[in-house]
């Protein structure tokens, strides 16, 4: 029997160390391939030229950031209120009979390949936008023009695919706000919405808040979706109706027909992908650490 | 089962019938509970005592598959009449529960939540409350200097007497209290204690307790339940040196239960 459990643990050990292994090789081999040519044409340069030119060896990111960021927050503008006030509605108004329904389809929303979200943005979003909502713009602007593939259509498509991962884990914390903050704010007089939105919201706000950064490191990762609807044009921006290219799209498009310098440029890329999906990850548990205590 | 008539009746409970879903919680219920007295709820574990005290304040609307038969009249008017307003009913009829429940806030923000939700937003007011409500439950001085930390940071006794003076916040004029001691130590237990006597004077009082000697100590009046009826009401020094009912009898005395 003590041989047996041995071997298990062993074996357990085998794969912890595998897993975090796997994870330092892929960030040796990204550093390795793209630290290079980042120290050669020089980190800043690298991350503020507003140039992408790689066929002509210019290598400025600043638009791929911009793109991402831009798509990231738009989608987190649209999708964050959407996915708490859903959570909130399952959670604590919905009966647990029409709440079902609901909380199947969002996870369905989860299963959907990423492509298919893509595809569904091409076809239906992409001529919305420039049939439907252009003329919209035009009003306040007659000069704006777009094709439709933009920065509002990589953030619609985002906000519907980072939903199920706000609303499951936002109502996963709202659920478990212990009973007794509900009857205390009840018992002194307040109705629900007061309770909900003073008592409630706020105490399952730590898990609420790490749902909005999970979903944000989907949004920054996410490639296939964004890729097909945002036009993956590498300048900078001048409104949402304009076409952009993300830091993982350009990576997915570009690496197959790359030369070797232009190659390690996209290594470069990933290098800073790494650092701030990094960062993000240090900036939240920073967050909710002060969260943790009160206020 | 009248105690004085001669006193003003903040309750007035006639033929009570409580069922969740079939079963049968609480049984033909009739007691008075009078104004500024302290009333005690004894009875062994399950007997309705706690059911009965949260239909005082209709806190049992909130679970699914509960019916209330019978009158339950609140300054002569009967709280389970269709359109009564239960958010009015629940600031005059506060409740402090069997664990301390404070918000995950701060003090300052525990006290001035009720009196906010009703609508309150002068500083200067909202202030005063505070001090005025932990004045009252002795707590003032503990904390003056730590209003905006947390309030998980205080003892479960301090937390226990910050939850009864948020309930004192909204200046209600009944107190509900759901065995408010029984996971606190002898200390702050008779802090509580000596403190009800103080309230009572401006507040109705109607306190579940499974400690006798609490209910002899602290209460007027006591109602004894068990299985759902209510077996006995009485003057505290009467029923607890001279009960009528002898499973009454039995159960202060610690036969059973």
């Amino acid at each position: 029997m003590k041989a047996y459990e041995k071997a298990i643990e062993k074996l357990i050990l085998i794969s912890a160390i595998v897993t975090t292994v796997s994870v330092a090789l892929i960030t040796v081999f990204i550093f390795k391939t793209g630290m290079p040519i980042l120290l050669q044409y020089g980190v800043l340069d690298f991350i503020t030229g507003t140039d992408w030119s790689p066929t002509s060896e210019i290598f400025g990111i600043m638009p791929l950031i911009i793109g991402t960021l831009a798509v990231t927050l738009g989608a987190l503008i649209i999708g964050v209120p959407t996915g708490i006030a859903c959570a909130v509605y399952l959670s604590e108004i919905a009966s647990k009979k029409t709440a079902g329904p609901f909380k199947a389809a969002i996870e369905l929303l989860a299963g959907i390949p990423s492509v298919v979200y893509g595809f569904f943005g091409l076809i239906v979003l992409v001529p919305a936008i420039r049939n439907y909502i252009l003329p919209i713009f035009q009003k306040f602007n007659p000069d704006l023009n777009t094709s439709g593939f933009s920065i509002l259509a990589g953030a619609v498509i985002l906000a519907i695919m980072i939903l199920p991962t706000i609303v499951s884990l936002s109502e996963n914390a709202i659920t478990a706000v212990p009973q007794e903050f509900r009857e205390a704010s009840l018992a002194l007089g307040a109705n629900k919405r007061e309770t909900i939105m003073k008592v409630i919201v706020p105490a399952a706000k730590s898990g609420i808040f790490s749902s909005v950064i999970l979903a944000m490191g989907r949004a920054i990762g996410e490639t296939m979706a964004v890729l097909l609807i945002t036009g993956n044009v590498a300048q900078m921006p001048g409104s949402i109706l304009d076409p952009v290219a993300t830091l993982t799209g350009t990576i997915a498009m570009e690496m197959s027909y790359a030369g070797p310098t232009h190659q390690q440029a996209l290594f470069a890329i990933g290098i800073v992908l790494f650092i701030i999906i990094m960062l993000l990850n240090i900036l939240a548990q920073a967050v909710m650490k002060k969260m943790g205590g009160v206020n | 089962m009248e105690i004085r008539e001669n006193e003003e009746k903040k309750f007035d409970i006639k033929g009570l019938d409580l069922y969740y879903g079939k079963f049968q919680a609480l049984e033909k219920i009739d007691m008075d509970i009078y104004a500024n007295k302290i009333t005690a709820l004894i009875g062994p574990s399950g007997c309705g005592k706690s059911t009965f005290l949260r239909t005082l304040n209709r806190m049992n609307d909130l679970i699914p598959g509960v019916t209330i038969e019978g009158d339950i009249r609140f300054d002569d008017e009967n709280i389970y009449e269709k359109d009564y307003d239960v958010i009015n009913l629940r600031k005059k009829v506060g409740m402090v529960f069997q664990k301390a429940n404070p918000f995950p806030k701060t003090i300052y923000e525990n006290i001035v939540y009720g009196p906010r939700v009703h609508g309150e937003k002068n500083k200067e007011i909202l202030d005063h409350i505070v001090e005025r409500t932990l004045k009252e439950v002795a707590l003032w001085e503990e904390v003056k200097d730590r209003l905006n930390k947390s309030a998980l940071g205080l003892s479960g006794g301090q937390q226990q007497r910050l939850c009864i003076a948020r309930c004192l916040a909204v200046e209600p004029e009944v107190i509900l209290m759901d065995e408010p001691t029984s996971a606190l130590d002898p200390v702050a237990t008779s802090k509580i204690e000596g403190l009800l006597g103080e309230l009572a004077l401006k507040y109705t009082i109607v306190i579940v307790t499974h400690n006798m000697q609490q209910a002899g100590r602290v209460s007027d009046n006591t109602a004894f339940f068990l299985s759902g009826k209510v077996l006995e009401v009485d003057n505290t020094a009467q029923m607890f040196s001279n009960p009528r009912n002898s499973k009454t009898e039995d159960y202060i005395t610690g036969r059973f239960g």
